[in-house]
C-alpha cells in the first residue's frame, strides 16, 4: 500500500460554544412549521407517502445539526435558520428574466423556480429519442417503473437530516431519463433559480437514470433573480449510472449573499462507467455540498474537480465522500480554493476502500491559496482502508501567494494586482480546464476573471 | 543613463552592500565580477526593486528618475530589466500570454495602446530565432519543466521582447554549458545598441569572451575595489580573488 501523507495545514478559528437561547426557540418554531406543514401537504406530494413519513421521522431524530455534530463542525446552520421562514413558494419567473442565465446557445435548458420545474420556460419539447424529461411529480405517475426503481433508492434519510428532510419535503424537480445505448450531444442545463420574496425553505430534488451505454452532459446551475429574502435551498440530486454509461455532471454556484444552499448529490455508479463532477462555487453566503460517491461495481472510474472562490463572510464547505465498494477502480479528486475576507472554506474528503475492493487507486488532493489574514481553510482528508492491495494517496498545502512569483511577473512590467490575477488564474486553471463544454468553460473563466478584479 | 551614489542596502538587518558608486553611460557594457557573499546578486535586486531588501543610504538615479522610489514594476516600465539568475517557474501562466500583459502593461504606462496581435506575433517569431529558442518553449508554461539553459535563454528571449534600455544580467552564465553560453550570449550581443547598457554580473571571466565589456568592476565585501578595462578580468581569472581580497584589506 502506498500510502503518501503531504503536509497538512489546518487552522480552525476557535467557536463560541454558548447556544444562544433565541436561536434555540425560532429552531423549535421551525420544526413546528415544517411539522405542520408535512402533516397537511403530504398526502398531496408526489410519491410514496410512506416513504416521505419514514423520512420525517428520521430528520426529526436526527434534528437540524448543530456545529456539535461532526460532520457540521464548520457550519453554523443557526446561522442560517435565524429569524422566520415559510414553506411558501412563489412563481413569478418570465422568460426575460431567465436569459442571461442562459450559458449556451444550444442546451435543453430545465428551469426550476423555488424547487418547482417550470415547464413553460424549459426546453424540452423536441427531445431526441431515448431522453425523457418531465417533472418529478409527472414521472412518479407517467414512468412509475423507473421513477419506482430509483427514487430516493441511493440518497440514505438516515445518513444526513438534510436528505432526509429534502425527502419528506420535496414537492418536485426534474426527472431525466437516458435510455439504453443513447448518446445526448447537447447537454442539459438545469437552472435552479430563487425568487424569493419572503424568507423561505425550499426542497429542490432531481433523478438522473443514464442507462448502460448511453451519455450525456448535465450543467446544474444555482442563481437567484430579485430574490429579496433569504432563500435556504436544501437541493438534492440524485444520479444513477449503469454499466459502462459516461456523465458529465457540472455544478456552477453562483447566488446572491441571501442563498443559503445545501447540495447534495448521490450517485451511484455501475461496472466500467466514467463519472466526472465538477462542482465550481462562485458565490453565495453559505454553500454546503455533500458530494457522495458510491463506486459499486468493477473497473469504474470517478473524477471529481472542485473550485472555490470565497470572499467577505462567506462560508463555504465541501464534503465528498467516495465509496469503493468493489475492486479495480478508479478516483481521483482535486478541490481547489482561493480564500480571501473574513471567509471560512472547508475540504472534507472522504475515502472508503472497503475489504472487497482490492487494485483500487484513489487519489486525492486539496490545494488553497488564502489571501487575506482573517481568512479561514479547514482540510481534513479522511482515507479508511480496509483492503491490503490498493493504492491511496491523499495530500493537502495552504500557502500564501508566492511572492517570489509575483516579484518575477513584476519585474517584466505586471502591476502587482494583474500579477496576483495572473497567478489566481494559473491556480485555478488545472480545475477550469478540465471542463469540457467550451461555452461553459468560457463562461466559468469570465466568472473567474471578474471575481479577481 | 544610470547613476549609483553611495548605495547601502540590508537584507534582515544584516548590511549587504556598504556605499556603491557606479556610473553606466548609454551604449556602455559593464561587467561586475566578485566572490560568492560580495554583494553581486544583492546589488541586482537592490535594482530591479526586491521589496526584502532595505535600502538604508545612497542613491540610484536612472534617466533623471529617482530608481528607488519606483515600484518594481515601475522599474521595469522605464526600461530596467534583470535577468534572473535563478529564474522562477510559474506553471499555469503561459509564456505568450505573460509576454503579451507584460507589453500591454509597459506601453500604456507609456500612453500607447495594447499592441496588434499580428505585430506581436511578428515579433515573438523574429526574437524567437534570435535566442534560438525552441517554438515550443514559448508556448509552454513560464520556466516550467525547463532545463537550466533553456530558463536562461528564456530570460533574454524575454529581454528581446521588452526591449530595455538597461539590461542586468545576474550570473546569466551560471550553470550553462558553452554551447548556451555562447547562444545566450550572441542573443544579448545582437541586442546591444548606442541606446541601451548592459551590466554583466559573473564569478567567471568566460562569459567576457563573448560579450566584450567596457569596464570591468570587482565587488568585494559589499563595495567596488577596483575598476578597469576588459584586461581586469584577465588579471582576476590568473591571480584569483584572494590578489583583490588582499589588497582590500591594506
Amino acid at each position: 500500500m502506498d500510502h503518501h501523507i503531504e503536509p497538512v495545514g489546518i487552522c480552525a478559528k476557535a467557536f463560541d460554544a454558548k447556544l444562544n437561547m433565541e436561536t434555540i426557540t425560532q429552531k423549535n418554531t421551525l420544526k413546528d412549521k415544517v411539522s405542520s406543514e408535512f402533516e397537511s401537504s403530504k398526502k398531496s406530494l408526489f410519491g410514496n407517502t410512506l416513504l416521505r413519513e419514514q423520512a420525517m421521522e428520521s430528520f426529526y431524530k436526527q434534528g437540524i445539526p448543530s456545529r456539535k455534530h461532526e460532520e457540521y463542525k464548520y457550519l453554523n446552520i443557526d446561522l442560517i435558520l435565524k429569524g422566520d421562514f415559510s414553506l411558501a413558494l412563489n412563481k413569478s419567473l418570465d422568460r426575460k428574466q431567465i436569459e442571461h442565465l442562459e450559458i449556451l446557445n444550444d442546451a435543453y435548458l430545465i428551469i426550476i423556480e423555488n424547487g418547482i420545474f417550470i415547464e413553460g420556460l424549459s426546453k424540452v419539447q423536441d427531445l431526441p429519442k431515448g431522453l425523457i424529461i418531465c417533472s418529478l411529480a409527472k414521472a412518479s405517475k407517467d414512468h412509475s417503473s423507473v421513477f419506482e426503481k430509483q427514487y430516493a433508492q441511493n440518497a440514505d434519510v438516515n445518513a444526513d437530516a438534510f436528505i432526509a428532510l429534502n425527502t419528506a419535503m420535496a414537492k418536485d424537480g426534474v426527472f431525466v431519463h437516458v435510455q439504453k445505448n443513447t448518446i445526448i450531444e447537447k447537454p442539459i442545463h438545469i437552472i435552479h433559480v430563487s425568487t424569493a420574496i419572503q424568507n423561505s425553505i425550499i426542497n429542490p430534488r432531481n433523478l438522473i437514470v443514464v442507462e448502460s451505454n448511453a451519455q450525456v452532459k448535465i450543467i446544474e446551475s444555482y442563481e437567484t433573480v430579485d430574490s429579496t429574502a433569504k432563500v435556504f435551498n436544501n437541493a438534492l440530486t440524485e444520479i444513477v449510472i449503469e454499466e459502462s454509461a459516461i456523465v458529465d455532471h457540472y455544478k456552477i454556484q453562483d447566488e446572491n449573499n441571501l442563498g443559503y444552499l445545501i447540495n447534495t448529490t448521490q450517485i451511484i455508479q455501475k461496472g466500467k462507467s466514467v463519472c466526472t463532477t465538477h462542482t465550481f462555487t462562485l458565490s453565495g453566503s453559505l454553500v454546503r455540498n455533500n458530494l457522495n460517491i458510491v463506486l459499486d461495481d468493477e473497473s469504474i472510474e470517478s473524477n471529481l474537480n472542485g473550485l472555490y472562490l470565497t470572499n467577505e463572510n462567506q462560508i463555504i464547505d465541501n464534503h465528498t465522500l467516495v465509496d469503493h465498494r468493489k475492486p479495480k477502480c478508479n478516483s481521483n479528486e482535486l478541490y481547489k480554493g482561493i480564500i480571501d475576507g473574513k471567509s471560512t472554506a472547508t475540504f472534507n474528503g472522504k475515502i472508503f476502500v472497503r475489504k472487497d475492493a482490492q487494485k483500487t487507486n484513489a487519489f486525492q488532493s486539496n490545494k488553497n491559496i488564502l489571501l487575506s489574514d482573517d481568512g479561514t481553510i479547514n482540510t481534513k482528508p479522511q482515507l479508511e482502508i480496509y483492503a491490503d492491495d490498493v493504492k491511496c494517496s491523499h495530500g493537502t498545502s495552504t500557502g500564501k501567494l508566492d511572492e517570489d512569483k509575483v516579484f518575477y511577473l513584476r519585474a517584466r512590467g505586471l502591476s502587482e494586482t494583474s500579477a496576483k490575477k495572473l497567478l489566481m488564474h494559473a491556480f485555478a486553471s488545472e480545475v477550469i480546464d478540465a471542463i469540457k463544454i467550451d461555452a461553459l468553460r468560457d463562461y466559468v473563466e469570465e466568472k473567474i476573471s471578474k471575481r479577481f478584479e | 543613463m544610470l547613476s549609483i551614489k553611495n548605495l547601502h542596502a540590508s537584507i534582515g538587518g544584516k548590511e549587504i552592500l556598504k556605499g556603491i558608486n557606479l556610473e553606466v553611460k548609454a551604449g556602455e557594457v559593464h561587467a561586475i565580477m566578485g566572490p560568492n557573499g560580495s554583494g553581486k546578486s544583492t546589488l541586482s535586486a537592490v535594482l530591479a526593486g526586491r521589496p526584502d531588501y532595505e535600502v538604508t543610504e545612497g542613491e540610484v538615479i536612472f534617466n533623471g528618475k529617482n530608481l528607488l522610489e519606483l515600484s518594481p514594476e515601475d522599474r521595469a516600465r522605464e526600461g530596467v530589466f534583470l535577468a534572473f539568475q535563478y529564474p522562477i517557474e510559474i506553471p499555469g501562466v503561459s509564456n505568450v500570454n505573460f509576454l503579451k500583459t507584460a507589453i500591454n502593461e509597459i506601453r500604456a504606462y507609456k500612453g500607447l495602446g495594447p499592441m496588434e496581435a499580428k505585430d506581436f506575433l511578428a515579433m515573438l517569431k523574429e526574437k524567437q530565432k534570435l535566442v534560438e529558442l525552441d517554438v515550443k518553449l514559448a508556448n509552454r508554461s513560464v520556466n516550467e519543466g525547463f532545463s537550466g539553459g533553456e530558463k536562461k535563454r528564456n530570460e533574454i528571449f524575454q529581454m528581446a521582447m521588452l526591449e530595455p534600455k538597461l539590461a542586468i544580467l545576474d550570473e546569466t552564465d551560471s550553470g550553462l554549458d558553452i554551447d548556451a553560453l555562447r547562444v545566450v550570449a550572441n542573443g544579448v550581443n545582437k541586442l546591444k545598441s548606442k541606446e541601451n547598457s548592459t551590466i554583466v554580473i559573473t564569478h567567471y571571466q568566460r562569459l567576457l569572451d563573448y560579450i566584450i565589456p567596457d569596464v570591468v568592476h570587482i565587488l568585494y565585501n559589499g563595495k567596488i575595489v577596483k575598476s578597469g578595462p576588459k584586461e581586469l578580468a584577465l588579471e582576476l581569472e590568473e591571480r584569483g580573488y584572494d590578489f583583490i581580497k588582499a589588497e582590500a584589506q591594506l
